[in-house]
């Protein structure tokens, strides 16, 4: 666990210097989910031993999401007057955005693979 | 021994209260979650969340205090997306025989996300500071609030409509999903993961290894896309409106 953690870490310490360093608009950690997926392929034996770490982070993901959430209570003035903007806006723009995307993504895939 | 005040006054002002309470709220929000057979309507970040704001505004703590200790599971969200390397991998080949279509499904997906937000918030009457603060809210938080400060939005409005789609997106997609009879894990959890980033990537996992792998791959994909695009795509739109 250590050892997958410290790995993570240094792939994303190495993301977010190439960041900086060249002034990349891609944060940091996408360069080291990349780099990480580059060093995968080439070594595959890595995977089995970072794999119960990663795992482990993944399996509850959505908690991470929740300190940046409650930063809502900091906003509720902005609410009052543009909250139903707001809730709206997003409700339909995700729909939208999961019909796009879906709707994409089958039309081309299935003429790639008529059988399926 | 110290009056009770007092241990509250100590406690309050040390990063370990909120980050245990943080912990504690999320388990509970989780086994509510997990009781519901993890139906999607009973979001467990929405639960936490609430939970959380009602401690805060019931012993008047600012957010600032809150996320002092918060920040350290705020924290590991780099580090969790590094690690999507790992069911990335694991589907490579799914990936490399659908690249196409991904990929076209990808930037239909980024501008659809957040050009009908801005345009929508519009229509109803949102500052320009607010439809900035929507464009990337598709886009996973640190990602998101980069861009946001760089088209002219608050940052940390940013972020909270990034949880707010993360919640809609993985309540809701399994319903849409349905109705336009869309089987193949591989889009459903691409589509999930494109419009609601990690919380989608969450909920995709509860259903298969498959569409969580294609929901990591696309909000990977989503942040790196978004990254190079929306700065660009969103102070064109903002300017025309």
């Amino acid at each position: 666990m250590l050892e997958a953690l410290t790995l993570l870490l240094v792939f994303q310490l190495v993301g977010e210097t190439v960041t900086f360093a060249f002034g990349l608009p891609i944060p940091g950690p996408v360069i080291g989910l990349a780099a990480l997926l580059a060093t995968l392929a080439l070594r595959p034996a890595l995977l089995v031993r970072i794999k119960p770490t990663s795992t482990a982070l993944l399996s509850h993901l959505s908690l991470l999401f929740v300190p940046a959430g409650v930063g809502v209570m900091a906003h509720f003035a902005r609410l009052e007057d543009e909250g139903f903007a707001i809730v709206v806006a997003i409700v339909c723009s995700t729909l939208l955005a999961i019909v796009a995307t879906a709707a994409t993504a089958a039309l081309l895939m299935k003429r790639r693979a008529p059988g399926r | 021994m110290h009056p009770v005040a007092d241990t509250w006054v100590y406690l309050s002002a040390s990063p370990l209260l909120w980050l245990a309470l943080t912990l504690v709220a999320y388990l509970l929000a989780f086994t509510l979650y997990r009781r519901s057979g993890f139906n999607p309507l009973v979001n467990p970040v929405a639960i936490a969340i609430v939970l959380l704001v009602a401690v805060l505004l019931a012993t008047h703590t600012s957010y600032q205090t809150y996320f002092d200790g918060a920040q350290f599971v705020h924290f590991l969200l780099g580090p969790a997306t590094v690690a999507l390397a790992v069911p990335l991998i694991e589907q490579w080949e799914k990936l490399r025989a659908n690249w196409f279509a991904l990929s076209v499904a990808l930037v239909v997906g980024v501008l659809v996300a957040s050009g009908s937000a801005v345009l929508i918030a519009h229509a109803l009457g949102a500052s320009p500071r607010t439809l900035a603060s929507l464009a990337p809210k598709s886009v996973t938080t640190p990602v998101a609030m980069g861009i946001s400060e760089k088209i002219g939005g608050l940052a940390s409005l940013t972020a909270v409509a990034v949880v707010i789609t993360g919640i809609v997106g993985s309540a809701l997609a399994r319903y849409v999903l349905n109705a336009m009879r869309i089987p193949d894990h591989a889009i459903r959890g691409f589509a999930l993961g494109l419009a609601a980033h990690g919380q989608g990537v969450a909920r995709a996992f509860v259903v298969s290894e498959e569409m969580g792998a294609f929901a990591g791959l696309a909000m990977g994909l989503t942040a790196l896309a978004s990254a190079l695009l929306l700065p660009w795509f969103a102070r064109w739109l903002l300017a025309l409106l």
